[in-house]
């Protein structure tokens, strides 16, 4: 493993986000809820200002040079994105909405047109509401059946279970690479291969694992798609990924028809435009995809192996720290072996939302409610949960506030061990 | 601490969401309203038993699982609303969302709902203070008729 960032390098990284030097309630912002949504650095801030100051203009359209300059950046993207997951065509790589409606593009397009009554699908008891909904509802329309498959005491899957589904051989596996809830991280390679041989189509949502770790396509198996987010890695919100094989893409119907997506239009026939434009229906989201454009920069040049020895260092810290809580639960596992940065726990006698409310009261932020994770937080059998996820621009000293301040809401709240 | 934050969480409010009022089924209601904010998880069931004529709520429960705003909420409003008439419950419901929305004042409540005041500086806590007003807005106006499902907007 590469060394983690030291403390100096930490420091330097934080003057890139103006907002983590803001104070709430009188106290310095801690910001602990990088599992829903990344704060953003100059250099995307900057982006943003750039395009919309010096070259807004649609793409792909206009033969003047606003909108070459728009679309030379927007393309640019593209590869960028191939490099940062270690694949080469950019015509694999469809800029979308974001994770959601990156698998529910999969859903749709490929779903409708390959999933049949009887046939199988497959999610796991750890997928986020965007993984598992899609997936239920299709399975509705068409007829087949939806499998979950469940986890072990330490909340990692369980591969025999999960073998045993395959055995059946079904359709499609979808499956997150990094737990939002646990941060179990998945071995994605044995599963692929898995599901692969039994002939499924693996369908990876890679939005909370792909700005922690080093992703690279190619080490994660055999996977047919991979789903991600641009603001959970730094980038503006409303953009995300949907990497898929090339030959599947090639052979599915378009989600969406209109502009853009087109080669030719006549009064009862269209022809369909090539990979990516096919899947990129409408004026695309070019000023946000750019300034994603400059966070895979970002992440590059901090090294996202760097970034994830530093993120193992914070989450045992924070095992550590948390554990020591009085009555303090863990939900997922207490080692930091193929697990990330998001650690989700319970208080006794004290409900996620009214220790969110006392931990805001001391500038810390962190998420409390069910995580868009009912199924599996229904398993668990609690209610809801909080959760702190950190980020390479945390620091060590933030986990000591946050379990100073656990013990101080037992306290406020009146919590008899 | 803050005061605000103190201002939220009460004496009143936290003994409520210890000891409820009000807590556990009603075996001869004649109304189970189901009330479920999405967005936090808050769930609580609503149990109503009418007078003869049914102008009166002659007994209230709840039971369920939220936060200390919800619950304590839920038990105080229970507190309000037995034995008084569906009319009354009605009026202190609107006068209640009034109250939450800053459009009426704490000095216009008396007892235990005062308390509930400190919600106000708290917008995203709202919802929770209001789910069980509004469960039984919806049990008293609809009974089970519309789906027996309160969510809080």
């Amino acid at each position: 493993m590469k060394p983690a960032f030291d403390l100096k390098e930490v420091q330097k990284i934080r003057k890139d986000f103006p907002i983590l030097g803001l104070e709430v309630h009188g106290k310095s912002l801690a910001y602990l809820d990088n599992g829903a949504t990344t704060q953003k650095p100059l250099a995307v801030l900057n982006s943003l200002e750039e395009y919309y100051r010096q070259y807004n203009a649609n793409v792909h359209r206009g033969a003047y040079y606003l909108s070459e300059k728009a679309t030379e950046a927007y393309e640019g993207v593209r590869p960028k994105v191939c490099k940062f997951l270690g694949t080469s065509k950019t015509s694999e790589v469809i800029f979308t909405r974001g994770t959601t409606d990156a698998l529910n593009l999969v859903c749709s397009s490929w779903g409708s047109e390959n999933v049949k009554a009887g046939d199988e699908i497959v999610v796991t008891r750890m997928e986020h509401h965007s993984n598992f909904v899609p997936w239920q509802a299709l399975a509705k329309r068409k007829g087949a059946t939806f499998t979950v498959v469940e986890l072990d005491s330490q909340g990692r899957l369980d591969l025999e279970s999960l073998k045993k589904v395959l055995d059946r051989k079904p359709k499609i596996l979808a499956i997150t690479l990094m737990s939002n809830v646990l941060g179990t991280i998945n071995p994605i390679r044995e599963i692929s291969l898995m599901a692969k041989e039994a002939g499924a189509l693996v369908v990876v949502d890679g939005a909370q694992g792909v700005g922690h770790l080093p992703v690279n396509i190619g080490d994660l198996g055999h996977i047919d798609f991979f789903a991600f987010s641009s603001h959970k890695m730094c980038g503006p919100t409303g953009v995300g990924v949907l990497w898929g094989k090339e030959e599947v893409l090639d052979k599915m119907p378009p989600y969406q028809y209109g502009g853009d997506m087109i080669l030719s239009v006549e009064d009862q026939l269209t022809r369909w435009n090539e990979l990516p434009w096919k899947f990129e229906a409408g004026t695309p989201n070019i000023a946000d995809v750019i300034a994603f454009g400059a966070a895979i920069d970002y992440l590059f040049d901090l090294d996202r192996a760097k970034i994830h020895a530093y993120e193992t260092e914070l989450t045992q810290k924070a095992l550590d720290r948390l554990l020591r809580v009085p009555g303090l639960k863990i939900l997922g596992p207490h080692t930091v072996e193929q697990r990330g940065a998001a650690v989700s726990f319970t208080l006794p006698q004290i409900h996620p939302h009214d220790l969110a409310t006392y931990l805001d009261h001391q500038g810390i932020a962190v998420r409390a409610g069910h995580h868009c994770a009912q199924p599996l937080l229904k398993k668990l059998g609690v209610v809801a949960s909080t959760r702190a996820s950190f980020y390479f621009y945390n620091l060590p000293e933030e986990i000591d506030r946050l379990g100073t301040a656990l013990e101080g809401a037992l306290e406020y709240f009146g919590v008899k061990a | 601490m803050t005061q605000e934050l103190d201002a939220l969480y009460k004496d009143i409010i936290l003994d409520h969401q210890k000891s409820p009022r009000n807590f556990g089924t009603l075996p001869d209601a004649d109304v189970l309203r189901e009330g479920f904010n999405p967005m936090c998880g808050d769930h609580i069931f609503l149990e109503l038993k009418y007078s003869a004529d049914r102008k009166k709520i002659s007994a209230c429960r709840f039971r369920g699982e939220g936060c200390s705003i919800c619950m304590a909420s839920a038990s105080i409003m229970t507190e309000e609303v037995a034995g008084e008439s569906v009319d009354f419950a009605l009026r202190e419901i609107a006068a209640f969302r009034e109250l939450m929305k800053g459009t009426k004042l704490p000095d216009d409540f008396e007892g235990d709902i005062e308390a509930l005041a400190g919600v106000r500086k708290f917008p995203v806590r709202i919802k929770c203070a209001l789910l069980a007003w509004t469960t039984l807005k919806d049990a008293l106006e609809h009974g089970t008729e519309d789906g027996n499902f309160t969510k809080t907007e």
